[in-house]
This record gives structure tokens, sequence and C-alpha cells, in this order.
């Protein structure tokens, strides 16, 4: 994929089709040197049995092709540079992804375009909420789609431009605000 | 510096395009898969919004899709007005956005020599 946050979209877009109504994604620059994202839904969930297989890129759900890639690219992604995914969920519940990322480590790819990500992934499934949060080194930042909801009422529509427009500027400029100075993230 | 505060300003302005954008029916759709996604659906679709907002064509809405087969043309973009064609681009990039949009969705010309697939209207 080439930065991480076109991954985080991606498994945000698996909760959207399974019809989560609140996606949680956290990203956090750790003591230990990683990057850590986690994506948490409350959608529909898998069965235990498909769980096991969900790291083979030869199983899937879809119906277009015979070939799911979300997860294993993933999982390959975190392993190439030390660090692993995690995956639970439980029929009815919901679905959680962790990944870690060894940042010192050379394959480690860049976060990228977070706020850019969120943007388009409210905009494309306007009716989702997404609970957001990154831990940078100089702080911590939230943001919660339900109280923009709120506060716009019936007006919210997060696939209007202008709206898209203001979430991603904010999110970049509050990600700014948090991060790890000095890095290129 | 932007912060919540700006809602208050833009709540008027997404509460008068609300019945326009519901009335309008002219659509662009985004393929959104892994596939889409690897291949820069998310740039064409953050171009898109961006033409959107500075051509003020606010009417128009933007949605997405899964894959839906043709995973070496992504980025896909579906142009749909009303009562036409259901007109599919392939291999769609920022770049092209804006010639799409000035063309296809603002003055009904199809932009040819992108075209992967039509679905007529029934």
């Amino acid at each position: 994929m080439g930065e991480l946050a076109l991954n985080i979209l991606d498994l945000a877009q698996n909760a959207v089709a399974a019809q989560a109504t609140l996606i949680r994604i956290e990203v956090a620059e750790n003591e230990e040197g990683f990057l850590v994202f986690r994506i948490a839904d409350n959608g529909r969930g898998m069965e235990q049995s498909f769980l096991e297989k969900v790291r083979d890129p030869f199983v899937t759900t879809r119906t277009t092709r015979k070939v799911g890639m979300g997860i294993p690219l993933v999982d390959m992604a975190a392993q190439q540079c030390g660090g692993r995914m995690d995956i639970t969920s439980r029929p009815g519940k919901g679905t959680e992804v962790t990944a870690s990322f060894r940042r010192d480590n050379i394959d480690c790819p860049p976060l990228g375009d977070v706020a850019g990500s969120i943007a388009v992934l409210l905009a494309g499934a306007p009716a989702t909420d997404v609970l957001f949060s990154y831990k940078g080194s100089r702080g911590d930042f939230v943001f919660d789609s339900r109280n923009i909801r709120e506060e716009l009422g019936e007006a919210c529509d997060f696939s209007h431009p202008e709206l898209a427009a203001w979430v991603r500027a904010y999110l970049q400029q509050e990600i700014d605000r948090v991060k790890e100075e000095g890095r290129a993230i | 510096m932007k912060s919540l505060a700006d809602l208050h300003a833009l709540r008027d302005k997404l509460k008068s395009d609300l019945k326009l954008r519901k009335e309008s029916g002219t659509k662009i759709i985004i393929g959104m898969g892994t596939c889409g996604i690897a291949a820069g659906a998310r740039e064409v679709m953050a171009a898109v919004l961006d033409e959107l907002a500075r051509r003020h064509l606010t009417d128009v809405q933007v949605q997405q899709t899964g894959c839906i087969g043709m995973c070496d043309k992504e980025v896909l973009l579906d142009v749909l007005r009303p009562g036409e064609a259901r007109i599919t681009y392939g291999n769609v990039k920022p770049e092209d956005v804006s010639k799409i949009i000035a063309n296809h969705v603002v003055n009904g010309n199809i932009v040819e020599d992108m075209v992967v697939g039509k679905i007529e209207n029934k």
C-alpha cells in the first residue's frame, strides 16, 4: 500500500462493509519505538472458523474475486518491520485489528495521510461514526464524529465537499500538533 | 486555525444545500475496495471533493462502492447523471478528475477515451 494510512482506510472499509455504526481508530507512537494502530468496530463480526483463516489471501467473503488482500497486506507489512498484527472478532459484536510497526526498521512504511483517510472514510460512508484518536509524543488528540453530528444536527453530511475539507484540515492540524516533532509521518 | 467553532458558520451552508443534494441526483461513485485504495482511490476521492468545492457543485453527491471485479482498471469512477447511462471511467488519476467533472458532470459530454464500462439507463 505504501503508507499505513491506506491500510487503516482499507480496514475501516471492512468495518463499513460489516455494517458497523461506530469505528474506533487509534494511532499511537509508543515509548518502545513502535507505531501502533487499532481499528475496532461494532459490525457483524466473524465466526471463529473464518477468523482462523483470515490471514490467508485466498480467503474472502467477496463474490467478485476469490482473493482478499486487505488483512494479509497488513499482516505482511507488520511482520516485515518487526511488528505484528492481532485480530479478534465475535459474531454480532464486532472486530478489532491491532497492528504494530517498529519505526526504526527500514521496512516500516510511513504513516502517511491519516487525516485524508479519515475524511475520505467519512465522506464515503457518511452514516458511519468514527472515533479517532492519535497519541503522539507531544500529547493526545481525540476526534469524535458524533460530536460533529450533534453540533450540526440534520445538516450534518460528511460527504458534503466543504465539511469533508474541514474535517481533513482540522485533523491534519491536530495531528501535527501532537505528533513527534521533526518526523515526517 | 481550524476549530469546532467553524461548524457554526458551516451549518447554514450545509442546511441550505441539503434539499439541493437530495433532489439533484447526479452522482459520482468511486471504487473503495482494497484494489481501489491501493491504486489511489483516496487521492481520487479527495480530488473529486476538492473540485466540487472549488466549482461550488455542492448538489453533486459523492458515494463509494466496493470492488466490482475490474481490479486491474482501478481507480474506477462512475458518473451517473439523472436519466442518462451510468459511465464507468478506469485508471483514473487525481489529475483526470477536473476533466471528468468539467466535461461530463457539468456539461454532459462523456470523456470517451477513459471509459471502461457503460450501463444503459432503463
